[in-house]
């Protein structure tokens, strides 16, 4: 069997790489993409840790996330629809309107 | 074997999802996206949770990337493609980041607690019973709760996107 660390390990790596897509890229799409990875990676250790100790609550939990993570992601594609209609700009530092 | 599958799985996701943050053209990270949360719903039937990899290709591949890619068709990504993703500029996140890194590695290598090697028993028989009675009778309240924030969601979505004057 594959030991628990290496779930682990595989949601570090991807953790990083959305958090870096998340930080570093100025296209909000793919901003919004990355978080759905970071989101990813959060339900991998979820259902590793629960499938190692026997518990049901990890799935239960990343049913939940999921839940969550379809509605952001459905707002958030309403905002950038009304952002692009107003200020047709995908990068995220022209976006300064809550900069007061 | 189930090593070998494990790392052809995780192998895949990583490089998949380093495309997604380093392609230039959104329709490809987004294409790339779907690639990878296809190997992360194998790696859910790996960990013997089958519901949820059916629900992770339902949700992500079925209805997100569908949603990312009608946006993307809607709007206009000409200008976003021409511009270059250049890693060195934005070195105190770069900075940041390989320090979150390395930190979560040290203490994931560092600590033995990670290192079970043999799963704890599912108290065996239907898991998908046991596991939607558990939801549906000790979770009730967030699950009720998840269901009003879909719908405040949807709501939220609709007028969001709606023309100014309908």
């Amino acid at each position: 069997m594959v030991p628990l660390s290496w779930y682990i390990l595989l949601g570090v790596v991807l953790f990083v790489i959305g958090a870096a897509g998340v930080l570093v890229r100025r296209n909000i799409l793919v901003v919004l993409m990355s978080l759905e990875l970071l989101l990813n990676s959060v339900n991998i250790n979820f259902i590793a840790f629960g499938r190692y100790y026997g518990d049901f609550r990890g799935q239960i939990f990343a049913i939940f996330v999921i839940a969550t993570t379809a509605a952001e992601v459905a707002v958030a594609l309403g905002i950038l629809v009304a952002l692009v209609r107003n200020k047709s700009t995908l990068k995220v530092d022209e976006v300064t309107m809550m900069k007061g | 074997m189930d090593p070998g599958f494990f790392l052809l799985f995780a192998t895949v996701s990583v490089i998949t999802a380093l495309t997604v943050v380093l392609a230039r053209n959104p329709v490809h990270s987004a294409l790339a996206l779907m690639a990878c949360f296809l190997n992360i719903s194998a790696i859910f039937v790996m960990l013997e949770a089958p519901l949820l990899a059916v629900i992770q290709i339902f949700v992500y591949v079925g209805a997100i990337m569908v949603l990312f890619l009608f946006v993307i068709m809607m709007i206009d990504v000409r200008e976003a493609v021409l511009q270059r993703f250049l890693p060195g500029r934005n070195l105190p996140a770069m900075v940041l980041l390989i320090l979150l890194g390395i930190e979560m590695l040290v203490l994931v290598l560092w600590s033995d607690r990670f290192s079970i090697t043999e799963p704890a028993a599912m108290g065996g028989g239907d898991q998908i019973r046991q596991l939607s009675t558990t939801l549906f009778a000790d979770y009730l309240l967030p699950f009720e709760a998840a269901s009003v924030i879909l719908l405040a969601a949807l709501v939220g979505a609709i007028v969001l996107a709606r023309k100014e004057q309908g």
